[in-house]
């Protein structure tokens, strides 16, 4: 399966083979199988009875009865759906998806190529390349295929001719500089006749490449990077009260027993206690390995999560932008409804715009307002609840989806997805300590604002879960506003530039004075770079009731400590408008309390804080 | 590393991948159903997804039961084997059989082996996840076994009477497998589906999975018709005027009821010596399946019934 596939299996080698219809790629299949002797001898039998009754070759055996195998397929002479065909030489093993030409399946072309490592793209020679050609390049591509073999299929009928084959060749090199392709092999071949299938053509002596088997027997499509640790949990494995296992495969990277780990979408941290399997307990595992984990801790962890390395976090995100590929009879509608399958996780989700469809016969871009069966598209996709995910050009595992239709059940389009929309990435909820009920009794202290500013990473959230707790501890009433977590709700519609960044610290701002006014301390601890803004916030309340707390940390130091692995990302470019990288810091000019965190630990500061703010609070000694 | 032990390498990755393959399906059926089922016809490919089953859910027991269609005319080992396995794992089975129609007198040879199929099998095995309100039930089929095999999704749709529609069949892109089903339907799930006869046999062998014996050669008693052998397994099989039993090495490829399912002659008494005769088959394994030879579309049309 393109990067999807086990990366330990390097024998196996998945392929598709598509192209124009009549460019004979059933025939190719059937002659691979004959002449690699994958036809047992009864269904040669049965293939010269078919011959006979159906075959397109007069009385010559028709190949392509070998794979096409349903009725209506076989009466029509076409190929209607993806069939999948199993051989094996001594070098290697192989599954052949079979697709079909016609461009109204054009979506069972796109699923056998999501499971390929590699695609036979079909050319009549004595057609040329054809929209059909083109059309099956770019799905190709899009669907993360790396190695092409341009096939110039039926060589015999322009008499092997080197100058016409270096021509398509030539052309085909041209079209594909768009795409990602690896490596692009060309081979002028007849699969009616066999040559330069499986054996080497004596009709084509100027051919100094590989014969179609030879290639595909020796290719290394190269174990994509399976990048860091994801573990979407497929089901939560519970036999009694002492065991608690997650089962799943493993969509990226390894783990071992003592790894960190985090709940991608809570935060939360634990290790890996054991890697369960029936054959014993293991030291590692890999990507595409089935395994069941136990967690050192109990955490909230349900199929639909996914557990990752706490050094590189998948996106979580309510929006992303994505690839489309849509499959469903009714044409897709913005703003409707759909089910979204990602990874194990399924939810609820709407394509909140379109932003342009993709002419897949010569790439042009167009405006469109829907999708029809078969067309691909660029859209915005949003759900009902925060989702992990990558990049799908990093990770196929975690970066793919299928959208399925509430009222039929069908399988109307395969997404992949380009990267988290602004708005909602990057934002990684901080598990909180205190609950909601703990706070509902009765008031006994004054109403506060306390307003953490600092750099990502400088500490302000975990300064700020210290004091709440100190404060909770004492019977006061707090709620602590969290950057990540307000900008998942409240102004999950706001980005990260400029305009936005203020409409963002205005409604913290709100929010937080009418938690004073119901007489609550409240923490509320955002980057909040700006001076403005902080001024605005404190001109909100009363005099006295609003305290700018500065966690100053050197950007070095926030850099190193890169608790969410977005300096990272900043600095490789995946994100802009980063506060301190390419978006500025103002610092306070006159904040009520300076706490700098290279000389003092979070619970050091918070007590210091605590011990300042007592008086003012009316809490008691 | 020798040329060998490059090759049980690679057979060992392969193998490892279509086991983690397969256990992702059945953990996403057990995950995305109300009420799965596994249908467990005792074969060497049922021993198989069984053994799969068990380890996707190790340490628990897999969190649905098996369902054995039984004809009356399976194997008496295959009987045996299967009380004996299902003792042995601890799991919950369900039998189901057509008592009625037995006592009706259908049977293979009084009613054709296609009407004999559709009433013992087809039938009792659609009242049977009817009756039981199964939504899913997984079988043990691979896409390498016939043509319209190859063309089944591994998550395959039924429509309220258990019918396939071939040409009706849901997109399936990735591993992101669709579970959802409108009232009525029932899913089959086919975990093997990327499997071949060689792949099975290499993993029983890899993971020593028991299966029946009637898979290793054995002399058998048998009569010779039409060029096939068929086993009299017990005094229920008809003889014909002047045909008497004869003792003959045979065994099975695959297994079936046993009027139908012709032996091949063998020497094959051991798992390597089966392996090694496999390799040097010119012949495919359902040749010995009489139900199959109707026509080219024989399977197709079965399956558009509701068979397996």
């Amino acid at each position: 399966m393109n990067a999807m596939s086990m990366t330990s299996s390097r024998s196996l080698l998945r392929l598709l083979t598509c192209g124009s219809v009549d460019d004979g790629k059933s025939t190719l299949i059937g002659r691979l199988l004959f002449d690699t002797d994958n036809i047992p001898d009864d269904q040669r039998a049965a293939l010269e009875r078919d011959s006979r009754k159906y075959g397109t070759d007069g009385a010559n055996i028709d190949y392509a009865l070998l794979v096409d195998g349903l009725e209506a397929e076989r009466e029509q002479g076409i190929t209607i759906d993806v069939a999948y065909r199993f051989m094996a030489t001594k070098r290697r093993k192989f599954i052949i998806a079979d697709t079909p030409g016609h461009e109204q399946y054009t979506r069972n072309m796109a699923t056998g190529a999501s499971t390929a490592q590699l695609a036979i793209l079909l050319v009549d020679a004595s057609q040329g390349l054809l929209t059909q050609t083109r059309r099956h390049a770019f799905i190709a591509d899009l669907l993360g295929i790396r190695h092409i073999v341009l096939a110039v299929n039926k060589i015999d009928l322009i008499d092997f001719d080197q100058a016409r084959f270096d021509a398509i060749a030539d052309e085909f090199r041209a079209l594909a500089t768009r795409f990602h392709f690896e490596t692009i092999t060309p081979i002028p071949l007849s699969a009616r006749h066999g040559d330069n299938v499986v054996h080497r053509s004596a009709r084509m002596p100027w051919h100094g490449g590989p014969t179609l088997l030879e290639h595909l027997e020796t290719i290394e499509p190269g174990g994509t990077s399976t990048g860091p640790f994801r573990f979407p949990v497929q089901w939560v494995n519970r036999p009694d009260a002492d065991f608690r296992g997650y089962a799943g495969t493993l969509a990226g990277g390894e783990v071992r027993p003592g790894d960190e780990v985090v709940v991608a979408a809570s935060g939360q941290l634990t290790r890996i206690a054991r890697i369960v399997t029936a054959d014993g307990d293991r030291p590692a595992a890999r990507a595409g390995e089935a395994v069941t984990l136990t967690l050192a801790d109990e955490v909230d962890l349900s199929r639909g999560d996914v557990l990752a390395s706490p050094g590189a976090r998948p996106d979580v995100a309510d929006q992303f932008a994505a690839d489309l590929v849509w499959m469903g009879e009714a044409p897709l509608l913005a703003g409707r409804p759909y089910i979204v399958k990602l990874g194990t996780a399924t939810v609820s989700g709407v394509v909140s715009r379109i932003k342009h469809k993709v002419n897949v016969n010569n790439f042009d871009e167009l405006a469109a307002d829907s999708l029809t069966l078969n067309e691909v598209g660029s859209v915005n996709v949003a759900l009902a609840t925060p989702v992990a995910f990558d990049p799908y050009t990093l990770n196929p595992r975690t970066g793919a989806f299928i959208l399925i239709d509430r009222m039929t059940n069908a399988t109307i389009a395969a997404g992949m997805i380009r990267h988290p929309l602004r708005r909602a990435s990057n934002i990684h909820r901080q598990a909180l300590t205190i609950d909601r009920t703990a706070r509902e009794a009765l008031n006994g202290h004054r109403p506060a604002i306390l307003w953490f500013t600092g750099l990502s990473g400088s500490g302000k959230s975990t300064i700020a879960n210290a004091l709440e707790t100190r404060l909770h501890l004492l019977g006061a009433h707090t709620y602590l506003l969290d950057g990540d977590n307000v900008r998942h709700g409240l102004n999950r519609d706001l980005g990260f530039t400029d305009t936005d960044r203020v409409e963002n610290i205005r409604r913290v701002a709100e929010v937080a004075k009418l938690f004073a006014d119901a007489g609550m301390i409240v923490l509320v601890s955002f980057i909040s770079p700006f001076r403005a803004e902080r001024n605005m916030a404190r001109e909100l309340v009363e005099p006295g009731l609003f305290h700018e707390v500065f966690v100053d940390t050197p950007i070095a130091v926030c850099r190193q400590r890169d608790p969410k692995g977005l300096y990272r990302k900043a600095d490789a470019g995946e994100i802009r408008n980063f506060t301190g990288i390419d978006s500025p810091y103002e610092p306070p000019e006159a904040p009520e309390f300076h706490l700098r965190t290279t000389t003092a630990e979070p619970d050091a500061l918070a007590e210091s804080l605590l011990a300042a703010l007592r008086p003012q609070l009316g809490l008691g000694l | 590393m020798s040329v060998t032990e490059t090759a049980t390498a690679t057979l060992d990755a392969d193998l490892a991948a279509l086991e983690a393959e397969s256990i992702e399906i059945i953990r996403e059926t057990a995950a995305g159903f109300r009420n799965p089922v596994m249908l467990y016809s005792i074969g060497k490919d049922s021993s198989v997804m069984l053994h799969l089953a068990m380890k996707a859910f190790y340490p628990a027991k897999p969190p649905f039961p098996l369902m054995h269609v039984d004809t009356g005319w399976k194997f008496r080992e295959m009987i045996r084997f299967r009380d004996e396995t299902v003792k042995r794992l601890g799991l919950d089975l369900i039998v189901r059989h057509n008592a009625e129609a037995a006592a009706r007198g259908v049977n293979p040879f009084d009613y054709g082996a296609s009407t004999y199929t559709q009433v013992m099998k087809t039938e009792t095995l659609k009242a049977g996840l009817d009756e039981l309100g199964f939504d899913a039930a997984f079988g043990g089929a691979r896409r390498d076994e016939e043509k319209s095999r190859a063309k089944e999704r591994v998550f395959s749709v039924r429509t309220a009477g258990h019918g396939w529609d071939p040409k009706a069949q849901r997109p399936e892109i990735w591993n992101l497998f669709n579970t959802r089903l409108a009232p009525g339907q029932t899913m089959r799930v086919f975990p093997l589906s990327n499997w071949t006869e060689a792949d099975i046999w290499n993993y029983i062998a890899r993971e020593t999975i028991p299966v029946v014996p009637l898979y290793f050669a054995k002399e058998r008693p048998v009569v010779e018709r039409g060029g096939q052998l068929l086993m009299v397994d017990d005094n229920r099989l008809p003889l014909n005027p002047g045909e008497v039993p004869q003792l003959r090495k045979v065994r099975f490829r695959t297994l079936g009821c046993y009027p139908l399912t012709a032996a091949i002659e063998s020497e094959a008494e051991t798992l390597e010596a089966v392996l090694a005769e496999m390799r040097a088959s010119r012949m495919s394994e359902r040749q010995g399946r009489l139900i199959d030879h109707d026509d080219a579309a024989a399977m197709e049309k079965k399956k558009r019934e509701g068979y397996f």
